[in-house]
This record gives structure tokens, C-alpha cells and sequence, in this order.
């Protein structure tokens, strides 16, 4: 007989994968992550999938309605603004912006939020203290206006919506590494690796990090539905990406001015976000019920 | 909660306000821009004038100085001056604050109203059409972007149905004599009833859209918390003595499953003035979101710096709230 012994690495992958097809079980998780995936596509492919130049103005097309209603042209199928721009190849741009921001801001928030809970939670001491006081004071403002006052401060711009997000971003998944590594750091097998002489680094990104990886996954892909309502909002309010660059919000806010005569030019972007965010939303549900059985219901 | 807990968590407070002063200070003192210049504009200065008022506005001074006077002012209530308005920048603020108070109190109630009957009834017909119902709302809500619904809400509300105004806080001709600066309140005093409707209809709207995604997360607080009791002992308990489902439901169960309710309402109440800058944008609503969105374009700063400030404030005080509120309602639970 054999006896055949998984080492720790085997078995947080098996757990990984069990995981993964706990996920892969829920119908309308993966629906939403297949929504999710032709949206990234859509970004990634935006220059061969857009029917027109997204900047491109003609003032006869000026409001042009959708194909289906009277006076549309199937050529411009969600309409044009009014530049006469086509919606529908802004709308295809705009995911690429959406989604940029979005996985960058959780990109960086997370890779800060992973290094400073690590060290909080790990090293203790004054580390804790100094980290944990600039959490709690960053929590202090509301998200929104916070990132408001640091776009007035740095001036709008992709790179410096990206940090304004990014700045009180990464203490949510500094909290809940902070609290996971707290816990596992009393576990036996970080005791066995400390005496094993395993330096503090050694530990905390080898021994720690791949066994408490699960709930930042969850709560990263959670945030990212947060992050992109917040850059749709920014450049809603005009302090986000600037035009002629084609983002959502923007569109939105310039859609507005014509909501009497125009419905479609703020409708279609709106559409987007919602149908983005919410897909993010169900299928980061399903991650959370399935990486984290104290949600399954 | 003894008292000396209670002046604990207050002295927490303190280098967490502090934080958020040094913050916005420095957010407004690397600012591009220098104030001296935006406040001259186009007037012909002499050099020497232009030095006098930046001594005055003592931005002569090193940094460290100048953000030990700004805490002095602050503490005092100075906030500066606009620029814009060529006025405290305290008193502007207060001219403004009563519609942002009265807006959030509203989605507030809007939120409650129609959160905690849905919860309730999502969870006594658990796995009906009503609770699917529910939890698709709850998720749509989360996932709209605020200014948006509220632009739908114009379009069909405002646009084809003309049943609701367009934006502002109340009609031309239903404009009365302020008293408490609360529309509603004031419209109701002065015994003005066609105007308090007016007054009414121009602030439902906005306090739909600024209340949604409040109501989406408190009804599935309320849903899942009136489950967890539902399944307690002591509801079977009055159910086995007879006693009937609505006094069970009502009487007892609810009591308990509004406690996670009341703290998170007052958590998510913080998260109202973030959401309040879009739906003011949104709707023309006169308040203090709009005015800071405003500040900004017109690189009013000393106004940003002093609204950012008391946004911030305001939110840990309500965090500090809803945490002693938290305690309050559960005394199992020790802070």
C-alpha cells in the first residue's frame, strides 16, 4: 500500500479547484462572468469591432435616432450625439476605458492592500499601529468626495483617476488581508515554518499569502463593480477622462442637455454601465458562495 | 456603554479628525494654481498690493504654519473666503446646507419606507415570486449608476408624463418666506398646503435616486436578518403557544430583526452625502453637492477644502453613530 501525502501547496490547490467548480455549478454566476468576458473582448477588440471611428463628427447625422425608430439608419444602430458621432463605436471605446480604470485601480489598490495588511497583520507592533491609523482616517471620508477633492487637487486625466481611486481604495483589501493574515499567522504550519528558521518575508508572501488568497480575490472582483460606477460618476461630473475620449459617464452627462428630443444618447451608455456592473456584480456573488461557504445559503 | 467607554471611543475621534484635517489641507495646499492669482482675475494690481494680500491670506508663510492657523480657523469656524462669492466661506455653506440635509432626510425615509416592508415580505414568502422579485431589485440597485436612473426618472417622469418638475427645490410662484429653511417644514408652518405639495413633488425625484442603492442593501439586511430570527427558538416558541402569525411576525420577530436594520441605515446614512454631489448635479437641487461640483470648475478652493472637510467630519460622526448605535441596540456586543 501507498500512503501518498499532499503537500500544503497540492492541497490549497485542490481546495482552488473544488472551489472553481462549485462556481462553474451556478448558472447564473457564470452567465454573468461570460457577460463579463465578451465586455472585456469588446475592449480589447474595440478597433476591428466598432462600426465607425468613435470621433469622428458629421453635423447632417447630428441626434440621428436609433436604427428601429423613425428616421434612423441601420448603419448608425444605436444613433449619433450631437456631434453625430456613432453611440454605439463610443459605447464599444468606452469599455475599454471602464475596464482599464476599473482593473487597474483594483490592479494597484490590491498589489498596496496585500503588502500593507501582510505587514499589519503580521509584523504587529508599531507597523500595525502606523497602518491601521492611516486606514481608519482614510475611511473617514466618503469615497466619492474624496476622490473628488484629489481630482480638483491633480487635475483631470486617466492616470490621475486611476490614483485618486487608488488612494482609499487599497485599505479594503488591506482590512480583510490585515484580518485574514491575523488569524492564519496562529496556525501550526506558520509556527513550523517560524521555526524552521523561514525569514518574516519567506512567510508572509509563501506560508500566508496562497492560503488567504480566496477572499481577496472575492472582495477585488466586488470592489471593481464599485470602482467603475465611481469613474462613470467622475466623468459624469466632468473631472474624469477628458473628451474627445469616449467614456460613460461622459456620455451620460452629455446626453442630458437633449433628454427632451434625444432619449438614446444618454440611454444606450447608462445601459452599458448597468448591464457591466450588475453581470460583475451576480457573477462575484457566485465567487463569494463558492470561495466562501459562510455566504452559501 | 459606561461612560468612560463611551469617552474612549471619543478620543479615538480625535486622531482620526486630525488625519482627515492634515488630508485635506494638503490635497488643497498642492492644489495647482496660485490663490493670489485667482482672486485678482483680471484687475490691475501693483506688485506691492498683490504681496499685502498674500501676507493677508497668509500663504506668505511655510507650510507647516499655515496648516497650524488653518486648524486655528477652523476650530473657530473660519473657513476662509470664497472666491467666487467674496464671503465666508462658512456662510455660503450654511446657506446651502439646509437642502442637503433636507434632500438626505428624505431618501432617508424613502429608503426605510419602502426597504423594510419589502425585506419583511421577501422573507416570510421566502423563495416566491415576491422574494426573487425582491433580490433582483436589490441587485439592480446596487448596480445602477445614480446619475443615470435619476436621468431616466426625469425622462419619464419629468418629460412625458409632466407629472413631476424638471429640477430646483419648488416653483416660482409657491416660493414663501423661509423659516426653518427646510421646504417642506417652512410650506407646512406658514400653512402654505398647495405649496408644501409643490415643495413635494420637486424633491421626490431626486430623493428616489439619491435613496436607491440605500434601499437595495437594507433590504437584504432586513431579509436576512428577519430569516435568522424566524429561525430562533423563541419564535417557534410563541408560535407553539398559539399565538397568532401576525403578532408573532410583528410583535415579536420584527422587534429583533430591525437591529442590524437601524445600524446599517446608519452607516449607509454617511454614504448619502457621497451620492449627494450627482443627484444635486442631476436634478439642479440647490444644496451643497452642487455647490462643491460648482467650486471646483471655478477653482474656488478655499470652498472644496472647507466642504470636503465637513463631508468628512460629518461621516465619521455618523460612523461614530452608528457604531454606539450598534452597542446600544445589541448589549452583547462589546466595542
Amino acid at each position: 500500500m501507498t500512503l501518498t501525502v499532499d503537500t500544503p501547496q497540492e492541497q490549497v490547490e485542490s481546495i482552488f479547484r473544488r472551489n472553481l467548480a462549485s462556481f462553474a455549478q451556478n448558472g447564473l454566476a457564470m452567465g454573468s462572468a461570460i457577460v463579463v468576458l465578451l465586455f472585456v473582448v469588446m475592449a480589447i477588440f474595440a478597433p476591428w469591432i466598432a462600426p465607425h471611428d468613435p470621433n469622428e463628427t458629421d453635423l447632417f447625422l447630428r441626434l440621428q435616432p436609433p436604427a428601429w425608430a423613425e428616421g434612423g439608419d441601420w448603419s448608425y444602430l444605436l444613433g449619433c450625439d450631437a456631434l453625430g458621432r456613432d453611440i454605439l463605436s463610443r459605447i464599444i471605446y468606452g469599455t475599454r476605458i471602464s475596464i482599464f480604470i476599473g482593473a487597474s485601480v483594483i490592479l494597484v489598490a490590491t498589489t498596496i492592500g496585500i503588502l500593507a495588511g501582510l505587514a499589519s497583520g503580521y509584523l504587529r507592533g508599531w507597523v500595525d499601529v502606523v497602518i491601521s491609523r492611516i486606514v481608519d482616517i482614510l475611511l473617514g471620508f466618503p469615497y466619492l468626495i474624496f476622490a473628488i477633492g484629489l481630482m480638483a487637487m491633480m487635475g483631470p486625466g486617466l492616470v490621475n483617476i486611476i490614483l485618486a481611486l487608488a488612494y482609499k481604495e487599497w485599505v479594503i483589501p488591506c482590512r480583510v488581508v490585515r484580518g485574514e493574515t491575523l488569524a492564519t499567522s496562529q496556525l501550526e504550519y506558520v509556527e513550523a515554518a517560524r521555526a524552521l528558521g523561514a525569514s518574516d518575508r519567506h512567510i508572509m508572501l509563501k506560508e500566508i499569502l496562497p492560503n488567504i488568497l480566496s477572499p481577496v480575490v472575492v472582495v477585488s472582483t466586488i470592489r471593481m463593480a464599485h470602482v467603475i460606477i465611481l469613474e462613470a460618476s467622475l466623468s459624469f461630473l466632468g473631472l474624469g477622462v477628458q473628451p474627445p475620449t469616449s467614456s460613460w459617464g461622459s456620455m451620460v452627462a452629455d446626453g442630458r442637455a437633449f433628454i427632451l428630443e434625444a432619449w438614446w444618447v444618454s440611454t444606450f451608455p447608462g445601459l452599458a454601465i448597468l448591464l457591466l456592473v450588475l453581470a460583475i456584480n451576480v457573477a462575484s456573488q457566485g465567487l463569494r458562495d463558492a470561495f466562501d461557504p459562510r455566504f452559501a445559503e | 456603554m459606561s461612560f468612560g467607554k463611551l469617552l474612549e471611543r471619543l478620543l479615538h475621534l480625535v486622531p482620526v479628525l486630525l488625519g482627515v484635517s492634515i488630508i485635506v489641507f494638503v490635497m488643497m495646499a498642492l492644489t495647482p494654481g496660485d490663490p493670489v492669482q485667482i482672486m485678482i482675475g483680471d484687475q490691475a494690481v501693483t506688485a506691492e498690493q498683490e504681496a499685502a494680500l498674500r501676507h493677508d491670506l497668509g500663504l506668505d508663510r511655510p507650510v507647516h504654519e499655515r496648516f497650524f492657523v488653518f486648524l486655528g480657523n477652523v476650530v473657530q469656524g473660519d473657513f476662509g473666503t470664497s472666491f467666487y462669492h467674496r464671503r465666508p466661506v462658512g456662510e455660503v455653506i450654511a446657506e446651502r446646507l439646509p437642502a442637503t440635509i433636507e434632500l438626505s432626510l428624505v431618501a432617508l425615509i424613502v429608503a426605510l419606507l419602502t426597504s423594510i416592508p419589502l425585506g419583511v415580505m421577501a422573507a416570510i414568502k421566502k423563495n416566491s415570486v415576491l422574494d426573487r422579485l425582491a433580490t433582483v431589485g436589490s441587485l439592480l440597485g446596487v448596480s445602477l449608476p445614480g446619475f443615470w436612473f435619476g436621468i431616466l426618472l426625469l425622462m419619464l417622469f419629468a418629460v412625458h408624463l409632466q407629472i413631476l418638475p424638471v429640477s430646483g427645490r419648488i416653483g416660482y410662484s409657491s416660493e414663501i418666506e423661509p423659516i426653518t429653511h427646510f421646504l417642506l417644514i417652512d410650506t407646512l408652518l406658514r400653512g402654505e398646503f398647495g405649496a408644501f405639495v409643490d415643495a413635494l413633488k420637486h424633491i421626490l425625484l431626486p430623493a428616489i435616486t439619491l435613496g436607491l442603492p440605500m434601499t437595495a442593501i437594507l433590504m437584504r439586511v432586513t431579509r436576512t436578518s428577519m430569516l435568522e430570527v424566524l429561525r430562533q427558538d423563541y419564535v417557534t416558541f410563541a408560535e407553539a403557544k398559539g399565538l397568532s402569525r401576525r403578532r408573532v411576525l410583528f410583535r415579536h420577530a420584527l422587534k429583533n430583526a430591525l437591529i442590524p436594520t437601524v445600524t446599517v441605515a446608519a452607516i449607509e446614512t454617511g454614504s448619502l452625502l457621497g451620492g449627494n454631489m450627482i443627484v444635486e448635479t442631476v436634478f439642479g437641487w440647490p444644496g451643497l453637492g452642487r455647490l462643491v461640483v460648482e467650486s471646483i470648475f471655478l477653482r474656488n478652493y478655499p470652498l472644496v477644502q472647507a466642504a470636503v472637510l465637513f463631508y468628512a467630519v460629518t461621516y465619521v460622526l455618523l460612523n461614530f453613530v452608528a457604531d454606539m448605535l450598534y452597542t446600544f441596540l445589541n448589549p452583547r456586543v462589546k466595542l
